[in-house]
């Protein structure tokens, strides 16, 4: 077990409700949660490996596939969905050739669907690794992406 | 000194903030020049958005608004140096936007520096807390805010001192205060923006709900999707223990009070109460039985108390206003203000703070601006996915818990979404229950089962493949998983379809008996056919078209082949002659089923 791991399971070992949190700082420092880092976090906490896998799979915000080197969140809240936001999902599908919940062969993007992003007055959205790019139509879509790509 | 403030909250920063924010430190800098620039939240002004304020040393105060590096540069030029406003990009003090809300809980957003305790103090912040906590006994407290006739804003509206005096009256040593910061339903980010905008307001809020309950400890359980939110919290939380407003003996008396920051992980459930606390103690976020009811057991066993930010961010200024005062706006049953996200079709979107009362004419046009490129106002939908899709016929409601729950719609937590012709209803339901189809935590059978048919049924509907009979089955399944459901999102997930049939049951018709999506949406029902006389063959519609499905050689007349064409409309927003045209009805299925172009 690495260093930073380690660390990590003693820092929360003793604090109350500490599944979600060890879950999240996991998932941060691996960019996933594989079987092995559940079932250490199982052990700390004293709980069941299949009950931190079920906490883990109950919540949208966790993986269990290394995701690509950007992560594009197409927001579909209502705003985003009355004002286009399927038509982003069809030009990510011409440009990348991928779906939500994929990634691309070459391990650059992955494309996510979320539930609202709360830009609604910019709709529709989509939130490329921390930068929200709002009004959108599917072509300047493509140019946020390839300018990512580069 | 003159102050130069630019509004980062994420609205901004999306529109292009941090670009004038540097933009105007390296002015300032390589001029030299002595003004203080400082971060401010969100205004709520969203469609003006990135804007700075420039506050002079007599008062004066300068809003501008769409602003970029450009524009910023020439500000700095000609108002910060040479001393006159550029009237082209002020937004003026009388704009209906800003001049018809009446602002109570958003009074700092967009005014003071968030990530600033001074300033929240200056404006008077912690007061309400020192006087609660110096002055008053927690009954008093309680008294005050059941005076005061505030209600949950969270959806529900249950009265909050109410649920105060549950909490303080049932027994133990140890006892929770929880702020519900998972603002799951989408289309609405009210918490998000009070949050980002003035953070301390609800530390505040927390902290004399925890005196007035008997709690030690409290949890903010926030979305990990606002990450700006979080970071500002966590500052606040940390500022307002330094200076002894948080933590031990605070302000030198016997009640202590400590806060945590939970960040959720995305369930929609999580909004519930019992299902939040589940997922605070680290279980999956699934709802129990109430009775016990929160106030009895909750967190860890401990009595517990759960408010929504917007409820909190109300409660230090009714003690600083008095409660009568706050009881003096608003209706009959609904005191004060509520915060709305106006997003959709809306002219003018954003974050605003209305007086309870106003009608929803006179929010949407009146404030709203009325419908983007003038089209026809169709339906403004109200409480997400609990809640309704209000017609043009009931505008001239009033905007209370009552007054809308009598629509067959919910106040909710005041998502304001706006429709116009081009939004198709039946989608529109098919939307909501998608969402609350997958978010379902699958407890009850009937939720997770009968929102599963109705949504089924629903996309037949969209696909033009539905029966009359299918209207039926979706009012007597929507009656079936209200009733069978044990917490709010099963409750009210039928909600959107209830609403839609009763209000719109004509354009469910259309679909079912001729094929047709009078908004021209559903894809399914739609062709998209080349207008041969209107034609340049610029071939534009060949280059965007995903599948070849347009073609034609270039100065020749192109064609659109039936088959090929998946009906993403990227040729209808690409062409610049208006020759495309979409039709939907018997027509267009026939076409699409056969292939061949009519």
């Amino acid at each position: 077990m690495d260093k930073g791991f380690n660390e990590l399971l003693q820092h929360w070992k003793s604090q109350k409700g500490n599944v979600i949190p060890l879950l999240q700082k996991t998932q941060e420092l691996r960019g996933y949660l594989d079987r092995e880092d559940m079932e250490a976090i199982a052990e700390v906490t004293g709980k069941s490996p299949a009950e931190i896998y079920g906490v883990a799979t109950f919540y949208a915000q966790f993986r269990f596939q290394p995701s690509g080197k950007h992560t594009l969140k197409v927001c579909h809240g209502t705003a985003c969905h009355v004002n286009g936001a399927d038509g982003l999902d069809l030009a990510l599908k011409t440009e990348l050739g991928i779906e939500p919940g994929e990634t691309t062969e070459d391990g650059e993007f992955s494309v996510e669907r979320v539930a609202c992003l709360g830009c609604c007055s910019l709709a529709p959205v989509v939130m490329l690794d921390q930068e929200v790019h709002g009004r959108l139509t599917g072509d300047r879509l493509k140019k946020v992406i390839r300018k990512a790509g580069t | 000194m003159t102050q130069v403030l630019v509004g980062l909250g994420s609205c901004g920063i999306a529109s292009g903030a941090r670009a004038v924010y540097d933009t105007l430190q390296q002015e300032l800098s390589r001029r030299k020049l002595p003004f203080s620039v400082s971060v401010t939240g969100c205004i709520g002004a969203c469609h003006r958005e990135p804007q700075i304020e420039i506050r002079t040393e007599d008062g004066g105060r300068y809003l501008y608004g769409d602003l970029d590096s450009e524009k910023t540069l020439k500000v700095v030029e000609e108002h910060l140096v040479g001393g006159k406003p550029v009237e082209e990009y002020l937004i003026p003090p009388d704009y209906p936007y800003l001049a018809k809300q009446k602002k109570i809980v958003l009074v700092n957003s967009g005014v003071i520096n968030p990530e600033s305790i001074d300033d929240y103090l200056a404006a008077d912040g912690y007061a309400a807390l020192r006087k609660a906590i110096t002055e008053m006994s927690p009954e008093q407290v309680i008294q005050e805010i059941k005076t005061s006739g505030l209600r949950g804003r969270g959806g529900a509206g249950f009265p909050t001192g109410l649920k105060w005096s549950l909490a303080r009256a049932n027994a133990g040593a140890k006892k929770y205060m929880v702020c519900n910061a998972d603002e799951g339903d989408p289309g609405a980010f009210m918490d998000r923006s009070l949050l980002e905008g003035d953070p301390h307001t609800v530390l505040e809020g927390m902290a004399i709900g925890a005196y007035a309950i008997g709690a030690d400890e409290g949890y903010i359980y926030v979305r990990a999707e606002y990450p700006l939110a979080i970071k500002r919290l966590e500052l606040a939380i940390s500022q307002a223990e330094d200076r002894n407003l948080l933590g031990s003996h605070i302000l030198g008396s016997d009640f202590s009070f400590e806060i945590h920051l939970k960040e959720g992980a995305g369930a929609f459930v999580c909004g519930e109460e019992t299902a939040l606390m589940a997922s605070i103690e680290g279980k999956r976020g699934m709802p129990h039985v109430r009775p016990p009811f929160p106030a009895e057991r909750g967190l860890w066993g401990a009595p517990t108390n759960i408010n929504n930010v917007e409820t909190l961010g109300n409660v230090a200024p009714i003690l600083r206003m008095g409660a009568s005062a706050y009881a003096a706006i608003g209706t009959e049953k609904s005191k004060g203000t509520k915060v709305f996200a106006l997003a959709g079709k809306i002219k003018h979107g954003g974050m605003i703070e209305v007086p309870m009362g106003i009608t929803l004419r006179e929010v949407i046009f009146g404030i709203g601006g009325g419908i983007q490129g003038d089209k026809k106002f169709k339906a403004v939908q109200l409480g997400g996915p609990s809640g309704g899709c209000i017609p043009e016929s009931l505008l001239d409601v009033q905007v209370d818990y009552d007054s809308v729950t009598a629509t067959g719609a919910i106040m909710g937590s005041g998502g304001m979404v706006v429709m116009d012709e081009t939004t198709c209803m039946v989608d529109v339901a098919r939307y909501f229950l998608s969402f609350t189809q997958s978010e379902s935590c699958g407890k009850c059978t009937f939720c997770r089962m009968g929102t599963k048919r109705m949504l089924e049924i629903l996309e037949r509907i969209t696909r033009g493949e539905g029966k009359m009979s299918d209207l039926d089955q979706l009012e007597q399944l929507a009656v079936k998983v209200k009733i069978s459901s044990l917490c709010g999102l099963g409750q009210t997930a039928p909600n959107p379809v209830l609403t839609t049939l009763k209000y719109f049951r004509e354009e469910y018709i259309e679909h079912i008996q001729n094929k047709a999506c009078p908004a021209k949406h559903c894809r399914a029902l739609l062709r998209f056919r080349v207008i041969e006389e209107a034609c340049t063959g610029c071939t534009l519609c060949a280059k965007v078209c995903p599948t070849q499905a347009a073609a034609g050689e270039r100065k020749a007349v192109h064609h659109i082949d039936q088959a090929l064409c998946i009906k993403c409309g990227l040729c209808f927003e690409a062409c610049r002659f208006d020759a495309i045209e979409i039709t939907t009805g018997a027509v267009a299925a026939e076409a699409a089923a056969t292939g061949v172009e009519a």
